[in-house]
């Protein structure tokens, strides 16, 4: 992937429809650094798919700016706007009559590449979301929701763009595979190194994602954007406290790792691998009554161990 | 009591239901003719109502507003019978291919007007939206995405179309003497000749079902993707 990532800037953006009363987005301003996924979140009505779709103007701007490295989306050609930004939906989108290499080709080809460029391309990024690479020849009905999404996402990134807009991309996967396509989803932007924006309802997913969380509340204003940790640990008012819930405490565990922690040397106690993040541990600790853990490495071998005092700081 | 002359045979004489020697003596100068006409009147009607019937779905499908009118217009047509129509038409038109054809294509057009309004509106709209947001423009959307989507439910209405054509063809023989429709009515004049009719009416069926499989095989060939299985 050699492209570099794009910085996007939101300079006041607004967008006003007729005959309502308050702004969807109320001039939103921040800056998604270069590849960094910034994770727009807040409750229904919030404005963020709205602000979303300014980025790539299916939605046009009433007011104010939204830059992609330096260049305002406004004096872009519409189309090659939206052919160098990698979209993805909630509800995939594929398009049934063409299979899976040809889904993925969409963009390439109206870059004009051939068959054998976009051939070779889906088989990369086939292998790059985690999919066999037969899957090139099947069609849209014969996959799995969770299949599905990750052809999706190798659609949006076969141009290798340098921004991504991925609306609530794993809302209409059961959860079981949305945990592993998140980390999936992960494991990918650390190789690719994207600029992202995602927009989901769920705080948790949007920690988990998230290099920086931007809650929008009602009426499309921006109520605080900084990294997961600053937002647990210092909402900036009670609509962000609320959002996030009463249980921020127990979320914030839930962004370190054990193996971060320092170790004490080895005790008896349950065995937990050390990505196990404090809060799984925690959980785990209540469940089986017990005082200590022990931290395993990747190939099962004793680390040391843990008391729920340290887990709990 | 039908005279004998001494040429036709025991069947024909007494009327039974499928002569052979009938069908074979008169393949040449009564029945082929006129399955071959049959084929012309019939292909020709459903030419041009395919190619109006598109440009009219187009037009509904673009313009929402023009669908009830256009739609009531091709109802209506539909609603009057066969040779009503073609008695309307006679004063204006003669007694001629023309008026038959008219009538023809009035008749396809409700079916294939509603199919490929219906096919043009039954895309997927997170794949339209997809295709929007990835930078496909308009043209290349309906091209692209819209047209092959649709191409199933066009391909069905074709396929009515086609067989209730070919169908109502027969009765093109009122005003012309063309098509399969004639050798009927000269047997049905003929204190109804039976092996005449059967055999006539029998090629129509034949003509209808034969149509039908090349559409059927036609949709396999375009449209692989209607014919999977889910695997997973």
């Amino acid at each position: 992937m050699a492209s570099e990532a794009a910085e996007l800037v939101f300079d006041g953006a607004t967008k006003q429809y007729a005959g309502q009363s308050a702004p969807a987005v109320d001039h939103l301003s921040l800056t998604v650094p270069a590849g960094e996924i910034c994770v727009l979140v807040g409750p229904s009505g919030g404005g963020k798919t709205t602000a979303l779709k300014l980025v790539n103007r299916l939605i046009e701007l009433s007011a104010g700016d939204i830059r992609i490295d330096g260049t305002s989306i406004k004096d872009q050609n519409l189309v090659q706007l939206r052919r160098g930004i990698g979209y993805v939906i909630q509800q995939v989108g594929l398009f049934p009559h063409m299979n899976v290499e040809a889904n993925i080709g969409t963009v390439p080809r109206l870059y004009g590449r051939s068959r054998e460029w976009i051939h070779t391309r889906s088989q990369e990024l086939l292998e790059l979301v985690g999919l066999d690479m037969s899957y090139g020849r099947r069609y849209p009905a014969q996959l799995s929701g969770g299949e599905r999404q990750r052809v999706g996402l190798a659609r949006a990134l076969a141009a290798d763009p340098p921004l991504m807009l991925m609306d609530e991309p794993f809302g209409a996967i059961d959860p079981i595979v949305r945990t592993r396509l998140q980390d999936e989803f992960l494991r990918l932007q650390r190789e690719v190194r994207k600029t992202v924006v995602f927009v989901t309802h769920d705080i948790d997913e949007a920690i988990k994602v998230g290099d920086r969380i931007a809650i929008l509340r009602e009426g499309g204003r921006l109520a605080q954007y900084d990294p997961p940790a600053t937002i647990l640990e210092h909402p900036a008012d009670d609509f962000v406290a609320e959002f996030v819930g009463a249980d921020r405490a127990l979320k914030a565990l839930a962004l370190h790792k054990v193996g971060d922690l320092e170790l004490r040397p080895a005790a008896d106690g349950p065995h937990v691998p050390a990505e196990t993040t404090l809060r799984d541990a925690l959980a785990l600790l209540i469940e089986r009554r017990a005082e200590t853990l022990t931290v395993t490495g990747g190939d099962g071998r004793v680390l040391g161990s843990l008391t729920r005092d340290d887990l709990l700081r | 009591m039908i005279p004998n002359f001494g040429q036709g045979s025991r069947c024909e004489v007494d009327n039974g239901w499928f002569c052979t020697e009938w069908v074979r003596a008169h393949w040449g100068d009564t029945l082929q003719p006129a399955l071959v006409q049959h084929l012309e009147l019939a292909a020709i009607a459903i030419a041009i109502g395919f190619v109006l019937a598109s440009a009219l779905a187009f037009a509904g499908f673009r313009f929402r507003l023009l669908d009830p009118p256009i739609g009531f217009l091709a109802d209506f047509l539909y609603t009057i019978p066969s040779l009503a129509l073609f008695q309307l038409l006679v004063p204006f038109t003669g007694v001629t291919e023309t008026t038959v054809e008219i009538a023809l294509v009035s008749y396809t057009l409700l079916i294939l007007y509603r199919n490929m309004l219906e096919g043009l509106r039954g895309v997927p709209p997170d794949a339209l939206e997809a295709a929007r947001g990835s930078g496909l423009t308009r043209l290349q959307t309906l091209v692209r995405v819209e047209l092959p989507l649709a191409l199933p439910a066009v391909i069905a209405g074709l396929r009515i179309a086609t067989v209730s054509t070919i169908s109502i063809a027969t009765v093109a023989a009122f005003v012309i003497p063309k098509g399969l429709g004639q050798p009927i009515f000269t047997a049905l004049e003929q204190d109804v000749f039976k092996t005449e009719i059967l055999t006539a009416g029998g090629l129509v069926v034949a003509l209808a079902l034969c149509a039908d499989g090349v559409l059927v095989l036609v949709q396999r060939a375009l449209t692989p993707w209607t014919r999977l299985e889910r695997a997973s």
